[in-house]
């Protein structure tokens, strides 16, 4: 355990918020807000709050219904926050997370009833953006972060002390750094924390006396603070990383699960892929391909036909390979073929250009993911009307 | 999940269009007339409750204001009076202010299957104490209702209706426990109370089905198929069929229910109020509400409806000439029609010249799944466990579903505790609270259950949706039921095919070339389908041509059980035997139980049974990840395809499930090869062979599957842009597969040390033996696994597996016998006892005659024979270890001996026996007279 690194970790995981003079700060009721308030125009990512402000303060006026202890909402206007809507006065609440209803509902629901929520998904599926849209319509905050990682120590989630002031004065409340937890807990609010089957299992434990007692004792002190109501917690993990740090039963119990599925249909993928690859386009300047939407279909279509092991017409069953093949995945086959095709080839994008992506997404078990993909070429691509040159390309790659 | 969510909102909101009107009238129309003290519960008592939002709460006290306020009906009922029978329900609800209640009936209009109806059914019949109970159904079954009191009836159990001289002509109503007919029927029982069914009868509605069949297209397939109930789920063409069908739930869903029972339960049952003590006002509330609908939606497109309806308001008019007090218990669609005034003869016009069939009713046994199952003979409930809860659980029902639920999956060792169980409640209440609902329903229950119980999975959730919300629960029937129907047609199809049930074990030889005995033969395999022991197969006595077949008959009284429990299946013993195979895929636990399902189906001739099997066969076989599964499914689905052909039955499915399994198995193979130990790579080969031979069976695809893959390939537009084969037809396709087959184990055969030797000497043997590799081919093969680099253990798994199909091949060329040989002397002392066991037990599997002959050919030293012959000009036009040309002297001897055997002439020249029989033959022929 390093000393200095200790206070710095709370926030060194997370992009560098407005949170982070919390090492020298006492108390620092609040001092994120204000302090990154001028700093969201020119921010390259404004916090969700921030960019977000009017629809929440437009929600918050026409919300007439029973709000939880500090809640800045009502828990069906942050549902609607979350899906969109039209306010009474006419005010368009955008969605922000498209996906089922009854998802977005559990977790309100599960944050109203002072359970923590667990949101798990496979890369991709917009755990963090939901989690962060959620503490920023219930608290009005969602910076309160800790970011979990294999190196994420307990004083991320308890609290640190300021060295200086140790050594100094001795144990005292102005010797504590707060971590995000620490804070959420004193004033209500909403803490988040990020990755949490990332973190070693001990330092997970700590969060049982939290969610359980709702409190943290400081013994140093002889004291505790104890969560106000409105304090909750929301953590995200990752599915497929289960077996690294598997969360115990006793911390497991505290939580709600909610599991993000990955896009419904393939037209909202195809939608939610084109999208992205234009934007990541435009930032590496690669010229807009003509024939693209056609090869995005095909690819989406390749990736969700693996992942769900049915073909999409739902006649033939495939075998599925070991990688995830998630909506992120298929983004950068994409940008990848994108990208092939701008420098080595005429600029149009082709199935040449996508097929070495896929394999290279498909294939992450040597032995058996071959298996599984070539299966697929075989049975399935090989018979599929127009899907000729896919097919040789695929063949060329996998040879 | 998503799709029905959004599906739900969406039909929400038509509804909403429809509701918002009759809303904005019973407001116009001042909800403060309340007439009377009969009106159930103002509206205006629920609306504390409504803490959903905006739209969703106005719909909600827009179908209550329906339901609930009887001046709302009044006026929506002048509005569209338009045809609809002239001065119609509601007028006639109207005049009787509480709806069917006058003094001597009262129309219990109910939801068929809602716990909640049976409740208030239970509850109105205890508070009237009719004389005669009418229910809906079929009115040949009214003697049979005696039975429902019988202590051994157990429900879920179905009335059937069936044909008589056609069973496959039948009609099912199922009850549950929960279902208000059975509760009624029950009642009367118990009260010593006369039953009637009043609904139009069977007779007429199978007559008028098979008429309809026959009008409409006279499929003589469809025969065996069941026949949904009458009125369950009818899907008339267009029209709002939801709203016939069950115009409660859509009446719940308006009001924001995705439950119509948590509805009924908060809407009609604890509307509270002190007033509300009169059981019959529900049904009241009920009567008017369907005024209503049906003023505003019409009949519901049904035509049969009419011709029910005016059966039982004769049948009613006749109970009340009889008795001072009927209560009916229906549908609650047809309660306005009921109540409807029409003159008797109007109705009795209307029912004159039905066509009418023989029919007669049984009980059968009913299961919950079936119960669920939308589609054929279900009732298409989707949750009657959770049902079952919901009337049987005396109070708080979702915390004592979610004990159950708990307890379910504690059973399978997931750990739950009491602490889940009061989260999953209070999550399931807040969720309700949040999307609006006073009550938490399935769809509440559900999500807390994911989410706390569940970890968010998916997969507890299935166990918890098969075993609670649908059930496992099975109806039994007392024995004095009469016969099911499955027993006479059995009686009929052993009278047909002259096969007598005898105790007395007897043999039974069939010839399926003749009619009679296929027939015997396909009901045997249908009976041995339905666990109906009656013949067993036997190893047969005459040879195993593919057209004969063998079974040992012994009729024991159990048989007769058997026959009365598979009566749930099915009506007839083919439609039974159809259902059964395809439960059974369904649930088979491996790829080969399929398979061989598979195969009895094409013997039982149960062709209508065999996509599903064919389905379930494909799926686990992508699914399958271990070649040597699929290995063992293939040889028996070959086989099944060359009985089909023997039978004649369609097998162009089977073929194409079948090359795909090939093309599987072909993928899939040289992977499995590598790292096997000896006992698996002795497995494995026997598999290669098993799948080769059976690769070599598969019938050309074009010749077979060409018509019908043809029709079908434009459409689906598949095949002709597959790879390199053009539009030329299925043709290389089969071909295709053989030399795909044929380049893989050519592959096998020339892999390095990976793969044992073992399989690459018998890849490279099949290859030889099929003529796909030359001779010289072989030896460079030979020469390479047996180069001094080999390890010899490895060598002789090499030498073991290509001469495992016979050693005849070394005494052909003289050239493998020679690295053989030379190999062998080449084994280091130390090695040699190593391997010793190994060719051992190749050799000692040869012939002995060949066994011989190679040693001879040993002893006179190959090397000496060779050298020469190598040298000599003519090459190789001699076979090795033969002179170069044919000794015509020699050979015309051996000729005459071969022609006598054959029965041949003897003008036959000696060229044609080079045609005839293989080398093997040819070559003993020669040695034995040498």
């Amino acid at each position: 355990m390093s000393l200095l690194s200790a206070p710095s970790s709370t926030t060194a995981g997370s992009e560098p918020t407005g949170s982070g003079p919390t090492g020298s700060g006492p108390t620092g009721s609040g001092p994120a807000a204000p302090g990154a308030a001028p700093s969201a125009e020119q921010a390259l990512r404004p916090h969700a709050e921030d960019s977000f402000a009017d629809e929440l303060v437009a929600l918050a006026a026409a919300d007439d219904r029973t709000r939880p202890a500090r809640w800045k909402l009502s828990p069906w206007a942050v549902a609607t926050y979350l899906l969109g809507g039209t306010l009474p006065d006419g005010t368009v609440i955008t969605p922000k997370y498209v996906g089922p209803r009854r998802i977005v509902e559990v977790a309100v629901t599960t944050l109203a009833t002072d359970r923590a929520l667990l949101l798990l998904g496979v890369p991709g599926t917009a755990k963090t953006w939901l989690s962060e849209h959620l503490a920023a319509a219930i608290s009005g905050d969602s910076t309160l972060l800790v970011q979990g990682t294999a190196g994420t120590p307990e004083e991320a989630i308890r609290y640190g002390w300021n060295y200086a002031q140790l050594l100094t004065h001795g144990p005292s409340t102005d010797a504590l750094v707060h971590s995000p937890v620490m804070r959420a807990m004193a004033e209500g609010r909403i803490a988040r924390v990020e990755e949490l089957t990332r973190i070693p299992a001990d330092v997970q434990d700590t969060l049982i006396t939290i969610l359980s007692e709702k409190t943290l004792p400081i013994p140093e002190l002889g004291s505790e603070t104890q969560a106000v109501r409105g304090f909750n917690l929301i953590a995200t993990a990752n599915d497929r990383d289960r077996g690294v740090n598997e969360l115990s039963s006793a911390l497991r119990r505290r939580f709600n699960t909610v599991v993000l599925p990955l896009p419904a249909t393939a037209e909202e993928e195809v939608d939610i892929v084109s999208r992205r690859v234009d934007q990541l386009g435009r930032g590496l300047d690669l010229p807009v391909a003509p024939r693209g939407a056609e090869e995005i279909r095909r690819v989406v279509t390749v990736f969700r036909e693996l992942r769900a092991g049915v073909t999409e017409d739902g006649r033939t069953k495939v075998k599925s390979p070991s990688g995830t093949l998630s909506t992120a995945e298929a983004i950068s086959v994409v940008t990848g073929g994108l990208a092939l095709a701008a420098h080595f080839g005429d600029g149009v994008l082709r199935a040449g250009d996508t097929a070495a992506g896929i394999l290279g997404a498909v294939v992450r078990d040597p032995a058996a993911d071959r298996l599984v993909w070539q299966e697929y070429l075989e049975t399935v691509v090989r018979q599929r009307d127009g899907w000729k040159d896919f097919y040789r390309a695929c063949r060329e790659v996998s040879a | 999940m998503r799709a029905a969510s959004s599906g739900g909102a969406a039909l929400a909101g038509v509804r909403l269009s429809h509701a918002v009107p009759r809303a904005a009238i019973g407001a116009a129309d001042g909800e403060p007339e309340v007439p009377g003290s009969r009106a159930p519960g103002p509206v205006s008592a629920r609306e504390p409750h409504a803490v959903g939002g905006g739209a969703g709460s106005a719909v909600r006290s827009a179908a209550l204001t329906v339901s609930g306020a009887e001046a709302g009906a009044a006026p929506s009922s002048a509005t569209p009076e338009k045809g609809h029978a002239p001065g119609g329900a509601v007028g006639a609800v109207r005049r009787r202010p509480s709806s069917g209640r006058s003094d001597d009936v009262v129309l219990l209009g109910v939801r068929h299957h809602g716990p909640g109806s049976a409740r208030a059914v239970r509850a109105a019949l205890n508070a009237y104490r009719p004389e005669v109970v009418l229910i809906e159904g079929p009115p040949e079954a009214d003697e049979l209702t005696a039975l429902a009191a019988d202590p051994a009836m157990r429900p879920p159990v179905a009335l059937l209706a069936h044909v008589v001289d056609d069973p496959a002509r039948a009609a099912f109503w199922p009850f549950a426990e929960f279902s208000p007919e059975w509760v009624a029927m029950r009642w009367a029982a118990a009260a010593g109370v006369p039953v009637r069914f009043i609904d139009l009868p069977a007779a007429h509605t199978l007559a008028l089905r098979a008429a309809d069949r026959d009008g409409a297209d006279g499929l003589p397939g469809a025969d065996g198929e069941p026949v949904p109930v009458p009125d369950r789920h009818p899907a008339p063409p267009g029209g709002d069929a939801d709203v016939r069908v069950d115009p409660l739930a859509v009446l719940a869903e308006t009001a924001g229910y995705d439950d119509p029972e948590r509805w009924w339960e908060d809407a009609v049952e604890h509307r509270g109020g002190a007033e509300e003590t009169d059981p019959l006002l529900p049904f009241a509330a009920v009567a008017e509400a369907m005024a209503a609908i049906r003023a505003t939606y019409g009949d519901g497109g049904d035509d049969r409806d009419p011709l029910r309806e005016a059966h039982m308001r004769l049948r009613l008019r006749e109970a009340r000439r009889g008795y001072a007090r009927t209560a009916v218990v229906c549908g609650a669609w047809h309660v306005p029609a009921l109540a409807d005034a029409v003159p008797a003869a109007a109705d009795r016009q209307l029912l004159k010249g039905l066509p009418k069939a023989k029919v007669e009713t049984t009980w059968v046994p009913w299961t919950h799944r079936r119960l669920a199952r939308a589609g054929g003979y279900g009732a298409g409930i989707d949750s009657p466990g959770w049902y079952q809860h919901l009337f049987t659980a005396p109070d708080r029902p979702v915390t004592r579903w979610m004990t159950k639920v708990a307890g379910l999956l504690r059973d399978e060792d997931l750990p739950v505790s009491s602490a889940h169980v009061i989260e999953s409640v209070r999550l399931a209440d807040t969720l309700a609270t949040m999307r609006g609902r006073p009550l938490a329903g399935l769809g509440e229950t559900v999500d807390a259950v994911r989410a706390v119980m569940c970890d968010g999975s998916d997969v507890p959730l299935a166990l918890i949706q098969d075993r609670l919300v649908v059930g496992d629960v099975l109806g039994e029937v007392p024995p004095d039921a009469p016969a099911v129907p499955l027993a006479r047609d059995l009686a009929r199809e052993q009278r047909r095919l002259r096969l007598k049930p005898e105790a007395l074990e007897r043999e039974l030889e069939l010839d399926l070339r003749k009619e009679i005995d296929a027939g015997r033969s396909q009901l045997l395999h249908r009976l041995r389908l339905l666990g109906i022991g009656w013949g067993e197969p036997t190893a047969g006595r005459g040879g195993k041509g593919t057209f004969r077949e063998s079974w040992r008959l012994r009729w024991e009284p159990e048989s007769a059980i058997r026959v009365a429990e598979a009566g749930i299946w099915g009506t007839t013993v083919r439609a039974a035997a159809g259902t059964r195979a395809q439960e059974a895929a369904v649930a088979a636990a491996t790829l080969a139980e399929v398979t061989s399902l598979a195969e009895v189906c094409l013997l039982a001739g149960l062709s209508d049974a065999l996509p599903t099997v064919m389905r379930v066969l494909a799926d686990r076989a992508a699914l399958d990840a271990d070649v040597g599964h699929l290995a063992a499914a293939l040889p028996a689905l070959v086989r099944a395809v060359r009985y089909g052909d023997v039978r004649g039955t369609d097998s162009t499915a089977l073929t194409r499930v079948a090359a795909g399994l090939a093309e599987r198995i072909r993928i899939g193979f040289p992977p499995a090869c590598v790292n096997l130990d000896q006992d698996g790579a002795a497995a494995l080969r026997a598999r290669m062979d098993e799948v080769h031979r059976a690769i070599a069976l598969l019938p050309e695809s074009p010749s077979e599957a060409g018509p019908t893959t043809g029709a079908e390939r434009p459409a689906s537009g598949g095949e002709p842009a597959s790879g390199r084969e053009p539009a030329s037809g299925g043709a290389p396709a089969s071909g295709g597969l053989r030399d795909r087959w044929a380049g893989m184990l050519r592959a096998l055969a020339e892999r390095d040390g990976a793969v044992p030797g073992l399989l690459r000497g018998a890849a490279a043997r099949l290859l030889l033996d099929e003529g796909r590799l030359d001779a010289a081919e072989a030896a460079r093969l030979m020469g390479l696994a047996l180069s001094p680099g080999t390890g010899p253990a490895e060598a002789a798994g090499w030498i073991e597996g290509f001469l495992a199909g016979g050693g005849m091949l070394l005494l052909h060329d003289e050239r493998l016998l020679g690295l053989v040989d030379g190999w062998l002397a080449g084994v280091p002392r130390e090695a040699f006892t190593d391997v010793l066991p190994l060719l051992r037990r190749t050799f000692a599997e040869f012939e002995p005659g060949v066994r011989r002959s190679v040693g001879e050919l040993v002893r006179r030293g190959p090397a000496a024979v060779r050298r020469p012959r190598a040298s000599a000009a003519t090459g190789e036009t001699g076979l090795p270890g033969f002179g170069p040309d044919l000794d015509r002297v020699r050979a015309n001897t051996a000729a005459r001996t071969v022609r006598l055997l054959l029965g041949r002439g003897s003008t036959t020249g000696p060229g044609e026996w080079e045609d005839h029989g293989d080398p093997a033959e040819r070559d003993d022929q020669g040695g034995a007279h040498r």
